[in-house]
């Protein structure tokens, strides 16, 4: 609960008084400078996406996404997302609850840990799984004895997606939850609630917007994820091509037009997540605030 | 419902919060747990709330042995410090929350949750006001309706911690008020955490005076101020002064003059003098009394405080002077304490 | 439930009115070990197999080496890049007022949220020779896609967010009285910057640098489409694992990732003891 008094808190005056800024010609070419280097290693590759991609047309754009290969690596695409993001939202709650709520030896050690798969290249996140289901692999030979297919199929490219995506929510909420302590929680608990009550009516509507803000991370690197799925997936046409990997497979065959609709779909995803993410900054930013970037 | 703690310990992190502590309230009655800040109050509230469980000891509701039961399960009315109100719910949801949570026949109808929750809300003379959120409230009607919702689901017992520490002067006082007549009203016991000695002097059926975990005193308004038990309670209600004293043969020394105090059971040796700066009689002549120098004199709205150097040692005292009192200008003053009171020396 | 008194004495959690420990903790730590700890100890355990003379046989053949060098060695030059214009874009961003401020800073986060396939891509063509950037290059004599440039090229893309969003909240705290205290004090802005700011943002840079840098030794996607590939010259550590792995060598894919992994986690050691030392130095 704010008080009035925090809520008209600017933490950012408007002007600077002249003895702490820099002279205008200096701030012209500062942000200049700044403009530049933004425009040439950020807004340019954006541009350039929507610019290949309707190369020959709007036709050509449309008809190679309408290619039956190209559909089926959406669908897959799309499908991944909708088994991992729901896998680590679970984690992610249940960690962040755990962390958050309680005090216990080992807790600074456990954070640390999610955070792992952030500090890991995604071709070696791919690769723990290769050596773990491959045929050369510990498990390989019991899975082909058992007719079970985990890589170059499905299974493998969700489980790599998975560990990508693994920190995502947690890292969100874990601050969150701590920073609104157990207040909350314990008025419920004392007028009656159960744990189960209280997470449902009280904990998750606190923590809603910064649990959305996650999972859009999350959504966005799950169906965004190329190394790590590159190395698990064997690039079956039509069965195992997620949409990067697919853009990568037109790329080499010169099918530029084909390769750049495919990535301005999912460039028009990135930008659905920086406004989404944008507008909850905006609308929310107290209620997020705890982390801000990464 | 009678509350009963007997004989909690409580540690964190073998760090003690309380030692040894023992309190029995009465049904229906308003305590107040005064102290200063880390004295143990908020411990032993939540303690009786079952929000921490003791380390050692037990705590009855009625005959009860509360410590068995889980927090939903002691159905204790707690108000928070800064009252914990759920901010994506409006102030009915608030009240109604602890009965909507109710399993089986215990959880009444909807209907039947909002009439409870306006009535409540007539109670805390809040009506209105049923469909605003937390955020669009005063920080007194936030404490209000942070009351309404712990009395929602019958309480045995009303716990209230810091209840108006985040309010203003005026609006403290008034709610303080308010509170009584409540709690007069619906017959609750009730035990409120402050460290306003004031507001439980005045608000309190008896008052609990903790210091470093422990319960030094309890008792009524008029027992803690009137008859302080120990050192603490004598400094920490009200305004004392204290002087160095000898005492011999049933007398009250200073130096080697008597003060014209006798204290025949007081053991022989050095104790320390304490007394209430208003709570003195002034005296002209001097055979029996404690007499000073004016070292300074200042004005404390209707009275005059002078401070006096006493003996060789020029020990300073502080009492209380009528401000036209002719003593106030004079250079030497001479008094004894009406009531008093002896401890041994530190 | 019923509630057992708390022991006195060393206990693995503070007790808790709030339920679920046992469910949350265990879960998560399950999790945890099925997803993340048991794949990645299989690669250690798998690597401590290879026993150590084919270990050292891997490690220092010539196209290992090189792979390393490529890709740390321009994770290190991009997360410098991004050190010095990430600080300045996260400078214009906190203190400068100006109208799409709000555009701008969401644009920061693009390389993030950009699928690093689609990144690849795009930063290819654009510097290829006849590209919008590479065509105005080329006169000057300036290789940018196919070679090790490239490669920076990409990882500055990948690391900006990190820079800047590691600074900028740091910038955003800074008290503004500080700095008008030492202008009173007779400090030009020059000083003002050099002596009084920099040294409060210097563990956030380095923090930054980090991240960066950590995320560009590892970066695949947006990498191999602009590198060209070649080994010994513009071959990335990454892409060596998955050529040997397409080979079916994987001793040696595993060989290379537990070297990238022991070598990114000892700079990541150096650097948190730098960062530590800075913050004991200047708070």
């Amino acid at each position: 609960m704010a008080d009035p008094e925090i809520k008209s808190y600017e933490p950012h005056h408007e002007s600077q008084s002249a003895a702490v800024t820099e002279s205008l010609p200096v701030r012209l070419l500062l942000m200049a400078v700044a403009f530049a280097f933004l425009v040439i290693f950020v807004l340019l590759p954006l541009i350039i996406v929507f610019h290949e991609a309707l190369a020959k047309g709007l036709g050509a754009y449309t008809e190679s996404l309408s290619n039956p290969d190209t559909r089926s690596a959406i669908r897959l695409t799309l499908l991944v997302a909708a088994i991992a993001v729901p896998l680590n939202v679970v984690f992610g709650i249940s960690a962040a609850w755990a962390i958050a709520k309680f005090e216990f030896k080992g807790k600074a050690f456990l954070t640390t840990l999610i955070d792992l798969p952030f500090s890991v290249s995604p071709v070696i996140s791919g690769l723990v799984y290769v050596l773990l289901f491959g045929a050369q692999g510990l498990l390989g030979e019991w899975l082909k004895a058992h007719g079970i297919q985990i890589l170059f199929a499905v299974p493998g490219i969700v489980l790599a997606t998975v560990f990508v995506t693994f920190p995502f929510v947690a890292r969100e909420l874990i601050p969150l939850m701590q920073e609104q302590g157990n207040g909350d929680e314990e008025a419920a608990l004392s007028l009656g609630a159960n744990g189960w009550q209280t997470f449902w009516y009280v904990t998750l509507p606190n923590v809603k917007w910064g649990l959305l803000y996650g999972v859009l991370l999350c959504n966005a690197r799950s169906m965004g994820e190329f190394g790590a799925v590159s190395v698990v997936s064997g690039h079956i046409r039509g069965l195992t091509n997620t949409m990067p990997l697919h853009v990568e497979i037109l790329y080499n065959e010169y099918n530029a037009v084909g390769a750049f609709a495919v990535a301005s779909l999912l460039a028009g995803l990135a930008l659905v997540t920086l406004v989404l993410k944008t507008l909850l900054e905006m609308r929310y930013g107290a209620e997020i605030a705890a982390t801000r970037g990464h | 419902m009678e509350v009963r703690v007997a004989n909690v310990r409580k540690e964190f992190d073998r760090f003690p919060a309380l030692h040894d502590v023992s309190l029995d309230i009465k049904s229906g009655e308003l305590i107040a747990l005064l102290g200063p800040s880390g004295s143990g109050k908020t411990t032993l509230l939540r303690l009786i709330a079952g929000l921490e469980r003791p380390t050692r000891g037990k705590i009855f509701f009625g005959d009860d042995d509360a410590s068995q039961k889980s927090i939903q399960e002691r159905n204790v009315g707690f108000v928070f410090q800064h009252y914990a109100l759920f901010r994506h719910m409006t102030v009915a949801d608030n009240i109604g929350f602890g009965l909507k949570v109710r399993h089986g026949p215990s959880r009444p109808p909807a209907a039947e949750i909002r009439r409870r929750a306006s009535e409540l809300l007539d109670l805390v003379q809040l009506s209105g006001l049923e469909k605003r959120y937390p955020a669009q409230l005063s920080g007194g009607q936030r404490q209000r309706v942070a009351l309404a919702r712990a009395m929602a689901i019958e309480p045995k017992v009303l716990l209230l911690d810091e209840p108006f520490g985040a309010l203003d002067a005026q609006v403290r006082r008034e709610l303080r008020r308010w509170l009584r007549e409540i709690h007069d009203r619906t017959g609750h016991t009730t035990v409120f955490v402050t460290h306003d000695q004031e507001e439980a002097l005045e608000l309190a059926d008896r008052v609990v005076v903790m210091s470093q975990g422990r319960i030094e005193q309890v008792g009524s308004a008029d027992e803690i101020y009137d008859t302080p038990n120990s050192p603490f309670v004598y400094s920490f209600i009200g305004e004392s002064s204290t002087l160095p004293v000898k005492v011999e043969d049933g007398q009250v020394w200073i130096a080697d003059r008597p003060i014209g105090l006798s204290a025949p059971h007081a053991p022989s040796g050095e104790a320390v003098l304490y007394f209430r700066p208003h709570d003195v009689e002034l005296l002209d002549g001097c055979s029996g009394c404690i007499a000073g120098t004016v070292a300074a004199s200042r004005r404390v709205a209707g009275t005059r405080r002078v401070e006096l150097e006493i003996g060789g040692e020029r020990q300073r005292v502080e009492i209380e002077l009528p401000v036209d009192h002719p003593a106030a200008q004079k250079s030497r003053v001479a008094f004894r304490p009406r009531r008093w009171k002896l401890f041994p020396a530190a | 439930m019923t509630i057992a008194p708390a022991k006195a004495g060393w206990r693995f959690r503070q007790p808790s009115v709030i339920p679920g420990f046992g469910l949350t903790l265990g879960f998560s730590l399950a999790y945890l070990t099925l997803i993340i700890l048991i794949p990645l100890s299989g690669l250690i355990w798998r690597s401590a197999a290879l026993g150590w003379t084919d270990f050292w046989a891997i490690a220092t053949d010539r196209r290992t080496l090189n792979a390393l060098e490529i890709s740390f060695g321009a994770a290190f030059i991009a997360a410098a890049v991004n050190v010095v214009f990430g600080t300045l874009v996260a400078w214009v961003l906190v203190r400068y007022r100006f109208p799409g401020r709000r555009i701008v800073d969401a644009m920061v986060d693009l390389p993030f949220a950009l699928p690093t396939a689609v990144a690849g891509i795009a930063l290819t063509t654009l510097y290829a020779p006849n590209g919008w950037i590479g065509h105005l290059l080329a006169p000057l004599g300036i290789k940018v896609a196919y070679t090790p440039l490239g490669i920076v090229v990409a990882l500055v893309f990948i690391g900006l967010p990190f820079v800047v969003r590691t600074v900028q909240p740091i910038m955003e705290e800074i008290d503004k009285e500080v700095e008008e205290a030492a202008a009173t004090l007779g400090a030009n802005r020059f000083q003002i910057i050099t002596r009084i700011l920099f040294p409060g943002l210097a563990p956030a840079i380095v923090t930054g640098f980090s991240l960066a840098f950590a995320r560009g030794v590892g970066e695949y996607g947006s990498v191999i489409f602009i590198a060209g590939n070649l080994p010994y010259k513009s071959e990335i550590a990454p892409l060596l694992i998955v050529i040997r792995l397409e080979e079916y060598n994987y001793p040696a894919a595993t060989a290379i990732a537990a070297i990238m992994l022991l070598l990114s986690f000892l700079m990541l050691l150096v650097i948190n003891l730098a960062q530590s030392w800075s913050r004991k130095r200047y708070g």
